[in-house]
């Protein structure tokens, strides 16, 4: 009876994880089936038409390439920072646990209310317009949650012997940082970094909330250049009713698809590799 | 030290909190915009005309400006992806933690991983263009657009979110506890039910509001194939419209600043906020809590 039960069980979970599992399948497959025809030269290197079949993506692939190196310069630097400053300066109890919630619930605030933000603060108060540096402004204060609260953690792993050590032979608190701390938790912080670029590669919602563009027949040339990504062209032929836009749509999934998971193996591979390391350490 | 030295040391300490202080001014930031566009609104909606209403056509010649469908369209959306996320997530997390072997988990993470990296755009694609058409043979009266096939994507969508969280609340279940139930002669079932499973209950409620908010604040999936048609139902065959969905319409279109329709878009997204931000404190408070009772 027990038995039973037990075995009832194990049918009921590997049904729900097949069940998951053949969804992902059905989703990978069918993009693939509808789009792998479309996705040759031509597609890669045309701009957006009113004509399915000489429609491309090169407008929105290079608008997301120069998005998402804007966006790591600018929201890098500033989440390491503020992780850095969490866990190595702020010694206040009462003000950190304050910004461990405001952090959590940051990181919990959905993507459109930051595409608000963006279109309140830098497309309209600071004047930026549709801007490449508007979606770039917007995408890193997306992200800054998720680079925080990464790189805290590689730093909170970061032994605090070794760090008392080098503080014993008259080390800065800046020297330790830069000599201990950052090297050790590097991996860890790059881990983070890759993850929250993968999620803003895929991100459309914010940019359609500052206004970017569907039609694009330029490439973005300066900072203040209107532009337009991936996501926001697939979204254009999605709502399309012509089905050879959707085939369009379906190439250009795979090509988000393949840059997203691209980035987030090499971030699982990173981190499994520290792992790694650090177990050899202990 | 060197004076130098000294004044480096605070100029680089300076610069960490300046990085440091910056979340809470996007905290503030969002609030502050929220709040602005917000109080323009109700210079000219009535605040109770806005929370009762049943009516939402701010497009229309005739404006009425009544959230109710919008929060109907959002929540049966919501409703429809928990009732699909929440048996399969617990039934794998549990899977996951108690019975699979650490060779099939470790096989396992990583696709759970690829699931939570797709865009949300890719499931939009799916849900209209596979999963509807697929749904319409068993249904023929569903319409094109709709809020059962995006429900059930967006099951799929926020399912490792809501596996990892569980598998981390069954994780810190100490195994003290398993051992003195399989002592006391219980089977693997009667462990996982009653000692795991409640003693991990309040990581699990916080698993589940998480992935409710998440839910919630979904934008493309819903977007693309649920439809622009507010209706207040619970109808979920027919097409709705979310809250995120409305303010995709509206900056779609050109709205200028200072119209009706412009500071409407900032109304309702006080509201998603509003509704967010408070599912994801009591979500933190539930986790911190149940981390303390067995530290």
């Amino acid at each position: 009876m027990h038995k039973f039960a037990d075995r009832m069980f194990i049918t009921l979970s590997l049904a729900a994880l097949m069940f998951t599992l053949l969804m992902l399948f059905a989703l990978l497959v069918d993009v693939f089936v509808d789009g792998v025809t479309r996705l040759n030269g031509q597609f890669l290197t045309s701009f957006p038409s009113r004509k399915p079949e000489e429609a491309g993506i090169l407008a929105a692939l290079v608008g997301s390439v120069s998005l998402i190196t804007l966006t790591a310069a600018i929201a890098v630097p500033l989440g390491v920072g503020s992780a850095v400053y969490l866990e190595q300066y702020a010694k206040r109890s009462r003000f950190n646990a304050l910004m461990d919630i405001n952090i959590g619930t940051l990181a919990g605030v959905p993507s459109i209310i930051y595409g608000l933000l963006g279109l309140a603060l830098f497309v309209r108060v600071l004047a930026l317009d549709r801007s490449l540096i508007s979606g770039a402004l917007t995408l890193s204060l997306l992200i800054l949650p998720i680079i925080i609260i990464a790189s805290r953690e590689a730093i909170r792993v970061v032994p605090t012997s070794l760090q008392d050590g080098a503080f014993a032979i008259g080390a800065t608190r800046s020297q330790v940082i830069r000599r201990i701390v950052f090297p050790l938790a590097l991996p860890g912080i790059l881990t983070g970094i890759i993850l929250a670029l993968s999620r803003a590669i895929g991100e459309t919602a914010p940019l359609i909330a500052i206004g970017a563009l569907t039609y694009i027949a330029f490439l973005p040339d300066s900072l203040s250049s209107p532009f337009t990504a991936m996501p926001i062209q697939i979204f254009n032929w999605v709502s399309r009713p012509q089905e050879a836009f959707h085939a369009n749509a379906a190439a250009g999934i795979i090509l988000l698809l393949a840059i997203t998971l691209l980035f987030n193996a090499v971030a699982i591979c990173t981190r499994n590799h520290f792992y790694k390391i650090s177990a050899h350490c202990s | 030290m060197h004076a130098r030295h000294i004044r480096k040391e605070r100029l680089i300490g300076w610069m960490f909190a300046s990085c440091g202080t910056l979340s809470i001014c996007v905290t503030l930031g969002i609030i502050a915009v929220l709040f602005w566009e917000t109080i323009h609104f109700f210079h000219v909606v009535p605040l109770n005309e806005f929370l009762f209403g049943t009516k939402w056509t701010p497009l229309f010649s005739e404006k009425k400006f009544g959230i109710l469908p919008l929060i109907a369209g959002t929540l049966l959306i919501a409703s429809i992806a928990m009732i699909f996320a929440l048996p399969l997530g617990l039934l794998i997390a549990i899977f996951l933690r108690e019975y699979a072997p650490p060779r099939l988990r470790r096989l396992l993470k990583p696709v759970l991983e690829i699931l939570a990296g797709i865009p949300t755009i890719v499931y939009g694609y799916f849900a209209l263009l596979t999963v509807t058409p697929v749904l319409q043979k068993i249904i023929p009266s569903l319409a094109g657009f709709n809020a059962l096939s995006p429900g059930i994507v967006m099951s799929i969508m926020i399912l490792p979110l809501m596996i990892s969280l569980s598998e981390d609340a069954i994780h810190a279940v100490p195994e003290h506890l398993r051992a003195a139930a399989y002592a006391l002669g219980s089977t693997r079932l009667q462990v996982i039910f009653r000692v795991v499973l409640p003693s991990a209950m309040s990581g699990i409620v916080s698993a589940c509001i998480l992935s409710v908010s998440r839910a919630i604040g979904e934008t493309m999936l819903v977007t693309v194939a649920a439809g622009m048609r507010p209706t207040f139902t619970m109808n979920p065959l027919v097409p709705v419209q979310t809250i995120t969905a409305y303010i995709v319409q509206v900056s779609l279109g050109d709205t200028p600043t200072g119209t009706l329709e412009y500071s409407s878009i900032f109304a309702v997204a006080f509201v998603l906020f509003v509704g967010t931000f408070v599912l994801n404190i009591i979500a933190q408070k539930l986790r911190h809590s149940f981390r303390f009772s067995y530290a």
